[in-house]
């Protein structure tokens, strides 16, 4: 059973077509990005996939789980971190994730609440407003409250936009932990040389289709390209003459 | 209804609780300042219903009409400002169904309306002591009418996507429809026209029916006035979770 599959993917909000019938699988356990210029369609897909939006067309599964007919299975396997820095003004950081950890139906969570902390550097910040956190901490919080359910699939949209080189170094190595033991993991990101460093296999979505979808190795060889940056530069440039 | 419901209507009651003064304290104060106003203005040279003091007829009416206001603005106001901040997000990720994510919104509308319902009774009942008729029709009412309002509140809340939207709904339906629902006088007071056109106001029979359940007299029957706040509640919530199940505007 595949971690992601998607199936026709279609998807428009009035003249412009976001998704243009988008397939993709992506297996258990890989490290998988998915890229795009702007206005691509890749946030649309993952909002579809994580019940934030609805598709006009396709089937879209998580773990198996086809994300309207079977939602509540489907978002227990899912843990999203957003792109924008979004959080509730009201509550701290332990409240934030205690809250979380709730709607996905967990009470006493707070064993691995506590490891998450440690591990995205936040014991210290656990009672403090969410007001008053930096960015880059309020990113961290973002990706804990995506983990507080142990979801086995994590979606990751650009979760490094604007965030230090100290956190990125912390939030990756956390992110290999957690591949390492057996998570998938969909990345997207602008950050070309990160999604190359980290994962094995790369989709392409350019307006709202996928024009490209293999190993990494596979398409700087195809494109002749030393890097992942160059392949996708050169790809765009092709698909769009 | 499981966690994820119990924990959304929590998170619900704290958000309100943490910000007290202005969801409890405030409302009290205002409340209490119409009730100096008028009861004190008025009630020397008014009388209602032949028996019952000015400020015996007010009290209820400025009860109710705190709750429904304050029912409204704690889903509407919740709803909107995750909205715009973004923080909504977390809870449609979350697997909830659409009657959690709306009960959870309304119930803790109903506490937020009845706690400052009973604050402002208790208070005002320092100055003029309450007479009770039946609590059976005073419980019926104020679960009702908070329900009823928590419902619009949802429904306002889904549909505003920006605080002037919400304003509009504050200020051009829940102001005038709470003014103009007999809190301050009877309906039998208005020009013919204002009194027909208060019978398509359901706050009216909210109050009208709430009143009754303390002075045993009221404007029009309170079984009239159980079935229109009753079929306007569930009217209302019917419409409410066929928007939310449509996806509109929450889940695009």
């Amino acid at each position: 059973m595949p971690a992601v599959e998607i199936r026709a993917a279609q998807k428009s909000y009035g003249a412009l077509q976001a998704l243009r019938g988008v397939d993709l699988t992506i297996e258990q356990g890989e490290f998988f990005a998915l890229l795009g210029p702007n206005g691509a369609g890749k946030t649309t897909l993952i909002s579809i996939l994580a019940g934030l939006a609805r598709a006009d067309a396709g089937t879209l599964k998580v773990m198996g789980h086809e994300v309207v007919q079977d939602y509540r299975a489907a978002r227990r396997a899912l843990g999203v971190v957003p792109q924008e820095l979004v959080f509730d003004p009201f509550f701290s950081v332990r409240e934030t994730l205690r809250i979380q950890s709730g709607y996905f139906g967990l009470r006493h969570n707070d064993d691995w609440i506590d490891e998450i902390l440690e591990n995205l550097h936040l014991t210290d910040k656990a009672e403090v407003n969410m007001r008053t956190l930096s960015g880059g901490m309020k990113r961290r919080v973002l990706i804990g409250q995506a983990l507080v359910h142990r979801p086995p699939v994590i979606v990751l949209d650009e979760p490094t936009a604007g965030v230090d080189v100290e956190l990125r170094q912390t939030l990756w190595k956390f992110i290999r932990q957690l591949n390492g033991a057996g998570h998938t993991i969909l990345l997207t990101t602008h950050y070309l040389e990160e999604a190359e460093a980290l994962c094995q296999r790369v989709a392409v979505l350019h307006k709202g289709q996928l024009v490209a979808c293999e190993r990494i190795s596979d398409l700087l060889l195809g494109r002749q390209a030393a890097t992942l940056e160059e392949a996708f530069v050169g790809l765009i440039r092709d698909v769009e003459i | 209804m499981g966690v994820g419901f119990t924990t959304l209507f929590g998170k619900e009651v704290l958000r309100f609780w943490k910000v007290s003064f202005q969801t409890l304290l405030a409302p009290l104060i205002s409340t209490l300042l119409y009730l100096v106003v008028f009861a004190q203005v008025l009630g020397q040279r008014v009388s209602v219903y032949p028996g019952v003091g000015y400020a015996a007829f007010l009290v209820p009416g400025l009860v109710m009409m705190a709750m429904l206001q304050n029912a409204f603005a704690n889903s509407s106001s919740s709803l909107v400002q995750s909205k715009v901040s973004g923080s909504l997000v977390f809870v449609l990720l979350a697997p909830l169904s659409e009657i959690e994510f709306f009960s959870a919104y309304v119930l803790a509308a109903m506490l937020r309306g009845l706690l400052v319902g009973s604050v402002v009774l208790v208070t005002a009942g320092f100055f003029f002591p309450p007479r009770i008729h039946s609590l059976l029709w005073i419980l019926v009412f104020c679960f009702l009418a908070t329900g009823l309002s928590g419902a619009l509140g949802v429904l306002a809340g889904v549909w505003a996507e920006k605080f002037d939207q919400m304003a509009a709904w504050q200020n051009f339906l829940i102001l005038p429809l709470t003014f103009l629902s007999g809190a301050f006088y009877s309906l039998h007071s208005l020009p013919p026209l204002w009194h027909f056109i208060s019978r398509f106001n359901p706050f009216f029979y909210a109050i009208d029916g709430f009143r009754y359940g303390f002075i045993g007299a009221s404007d029009v029957s309170p079984w009239e006035s159980l079935l229109i706040v009753g079929s306007t509640c569930l009217a209302l919530s019917w419409a409410t979770l066929a928007l939310l199940r449509s996806g509109w505007r929450v889940r695009p």
